[in-house]
């Protein structure tokens, strides 16, 4: 079964937020990819958000498209994720995984044939970026059906009848973008996030992942105080890029633990526990 | 054939079609379909639109019968429907009109595109110039470098051309650039999309705004030859003027429709565009349809003489008329497309768009075996005078 549930339940219980990081699997080599993902771990990241690299990501800004042109020059495909997932649950099986990325990777493998490979390789959720709801309840039962929840995103422009649409399928988090942009974007609201966190609250039980836009300590607490969960995607990679190959594991879990670090020290949650 | 009434209300033809975005896109295409659905019949709309193809394109565009041509391939008789004539050389514009109304009604000041060899940007900054709108084409650098004069002529006519520096750097960057521009942009942004894919509404709503093709073609076949034709044939990179050609004629059963795609350098060289021919159903910007992928489901880089076909998807309505047998889909590779371009020169005095060119060699290749009777229509969507460069260098000239 997803470690996803039971994460959130003990991170409520000790009121504390989650960190996800997002990282591209394959990027900047193959070989960074488990290495990168224990340090994550070790830094204190609850989830960790491997993006699925594909030759066109629609809705990725220039930072995590060139992260995935980067893998996809060394071959990372589907098919190297899954492996990668493998080998991390070798020694970790605590950290819950959850892909990202596009339909058609997963379409071309085979919607069945993926399911049963990810839940082998310990998957516990998956995100499809073009997959509406409406797209995709046959996908979100068969993923259910194999222990793995099915997230997705909402964004400031989703309507009370979306937020129901997506709520039906949506299992594990929901992933809230801040910005209506895509992803790498500039700016962020907090007081309208919240705002717009306690409509979904209304329709959901789900805990809140908000992303898009965090790219500091300071962002991060700020939205933590309205969230339960933050991703942090291209600021990690720009880091990355920035330190090189040979640092970029090392850069990647500083500025985590960092983060973690903020995270912990803020004031005690607004939230009762759940 | 039974009442055709597709796509669904979710955009679905058959299997293919649908809307396959990012929830950060959705409200933009909720809106937009909200508003193409209240004024698709709108009386005012449609005679607003007419007016603009009659007296801005030069609309109805004629019938050509290629006397000299068909008698040179000594078989059936080969007609043009002649959309070189239209205002900006192609029958992009019939689209770009459409859209461009569509987004005045919705107060969108600014319009935004992507194009790969221009055509599109050109049509879609000649209607921004028209209506007063804020224009930003998205075009690959490489494409940049490769159209030059289309480059200038967007210029020209007021728009700013953006360079996409990353992918393959060629029309599907552009797409993905221009979609992001709109995420961003959406709430005073139309992006006018240049052929009938992308999400839900696009492909019906190109379909429609392109039909008025083939609507003419039914009126005007009978008057010239007294029938309407035995097979209509056009160029399928995208897929609109096959589309709009195509779509008038879906219930008339006795005529055979025939979709052409890039070859290339042949279909089994790998080094092609012809995605219905040659690729396998999957989901690309915004809808499930057929598409050119390796067998990790990554994208692969396509390859035409005709930049206009170069591209990796079709649109959905295609992989459906190609799955229920209603139309068939074939291929012309690039030398079989330059001999036509050049039979087209000399026997007929046309110079036809290289897109174009596929549809008439496919059109010169069976009527040779065919009755002298028999009626072909070639949809001839564009002119060629873009093409100079290309067919050019084939020839080993330098300007």
């Amino acid at each position: 079964m997803s470690r996803i549930r039971p994460i959130f339940e003990r991170l409520a219980r000790e009121r504390r937020k989650a960190l996800i990081p997002f990282v591209t699997a394959g990027d900047p080599s193959p070989a960074h990819t488990v290495p990168l993902m224990h340090a994550l771990a070790e830094a204190g990241a609850d989830v960790i958000e491997l993006g699925v690299p594909f030759s066109d990501p629609m809705a990725d800004g220039p930072v995590i498209q060139r992260a995935s042109e980067r893998a996809l020059k060394q071959h990372v495909g589907l098919d190297a994720v899954l492996g990668f997932v493998a080998e991390f649950r070798k020694r970790d099986d605590r950290t819950a995984v959850v892909l990202m990325g596009y339909a058609n990777p997963i379409e071309a493998m085979g919607v069945e044939a993926f399911a049963r490979r990810a839940q082998g390789a310990g998957v516990d959720g998956v995100l499809v970026v073009d997959y509406p709801p409406e797209e995709c309840a046959a996908f979100a039962e068969l993923m259910h059906a194999h222990g793995m929840d099915l997230i997705f995103l909402l964004a400031p422009t989703s309507t009370a009848a979306r937020v129901a649409d997506v709520t039906r399928l949506a299992s594990g988090y929901i992933y809230y973008v801040s910005l209506t942009g895509v992803t790498g974007a500039a700016t962020l609201d907090v007081a309208d996030v919240g705002a717009k966190l306690a409509a979904i609250r209304a329709r959901t039980s789900l805990p809140l992942g908000v992303g898009f836009g965090i790219r500091d300590a300071a962002s991060a607490t700020a939205i933590a105080a309205v969230a339960d969960a933050v991703v942090i995607g291209s600021k990690i990679i720009q880091e990355m890029e920035a330190a090189g190959p040979a640092d970029a594991v090392e850069r990647a879990s500083r500025f985590v633990s960092g983060i973690r670090k903020a995270l912990d020290e803020r004031a005690p949650a607004e939230r009762a526990p759940a | 054939m039974q009442m055709y009434d597709l796509p669904d209300s979710r955009g679905h033809f058959g299997r293919y079609g649908g809307v396959f975005v990012a929830e950060t896109l959705i409200h933009a295409l909720d809106e937009l379909k909200r508003e193409y659905e209240r004024y698709r019949d709108d009386a005012e709309f449609r005679a607003e639109f007419e007016y603009e193809l009659e007296h801005f394109v030069g609309r109805p565009s004629p019938i050509y019968h290629a006397k000299r041509w068909s008698e040179l391939l000594g078989g059936a008789q080969v007609y043009f429907k002649r959309e070189d004539l239209n205002h900006t050389g192609a029958h992009k514009v019939n689209n770009t009109i459409g859209q461009a109304l569509l987004a005045r009604r919705m107060r969108k000041p600014r319009v935004i595109a992507e194009t790969g060899a221009g055509q599109h940007g050109v049509a879609t900054a000649t209607v921004a110039a028209r209506y007063g709108m804020q224009c930003v084409v998205y075009m690959g650098s490489e494409d940049v470098k490769r159209q030059a004069q289309n480059v200038y002529r967007m210029k020209l006519l007021g728009a700013t051309v953006v360079p996409v520096e990353s992918g393959s750097k060629t029309l599907k960057d552009a797409l993905n650039e221009a979609m992001r521009d709109w995420v961003t942009n959406v709430h005073d942004t139309f992006y006018i999309i240049g052929t009938v894919a992308g999400p839900h509404p696009y492909p019906m709503m190109v379909r429609d705004f392109q039909s008025v093709i083939g609507k003419e073609c039914i009126e005007q076949m009978p008057r010239m030859c007294g029938r309407q034709p035995d097979m209509v044939i056009a160029c399928v990179g995208g897929g609109s003027n096959a589309m709009g050609i195509f779509y008038p004629y879906l219930p008339h059963d006795s005529v055979r429709l025939v979709g052409v795609e890039a070859g290339g350098e042949g279909v089994a060289t790998g080094k092609h565009a012809a995605s219905l021919t040659a690729g396998v159903p999957g989901v690309l910007h915004g809808n499930r349809t057929y598409l050119l992928q390796d067998d990790d489901g990554q994208i692969v880089e396509t390859h035409s003489i005709s930049a206009g076909l170069d591209y990796p998807g079709v649109g959905p309505e295609h992989a459906w008329l190609k799955d229920s047998g209603r139309a068939e889909y074939v291929t012309i590779d690039d030398a079989e497309a330059l001999q036509a371009f050049h039979d087209c020169c000399h026997y007929e005095g046309i110079i036809p768009a290289l897109e174009s060119s596929h549809a008439l060699a496919y059109a010169a290749k069976i009527a040779p075996g065919l009755a002298k009777d028999t009626i072909l229509l070639v949809n001839l969507s564009g002119r060629g005078d873009k093409d100079m460069h290309t067919v050019a260098e084939k020839s080993g000239i330098k300007f």
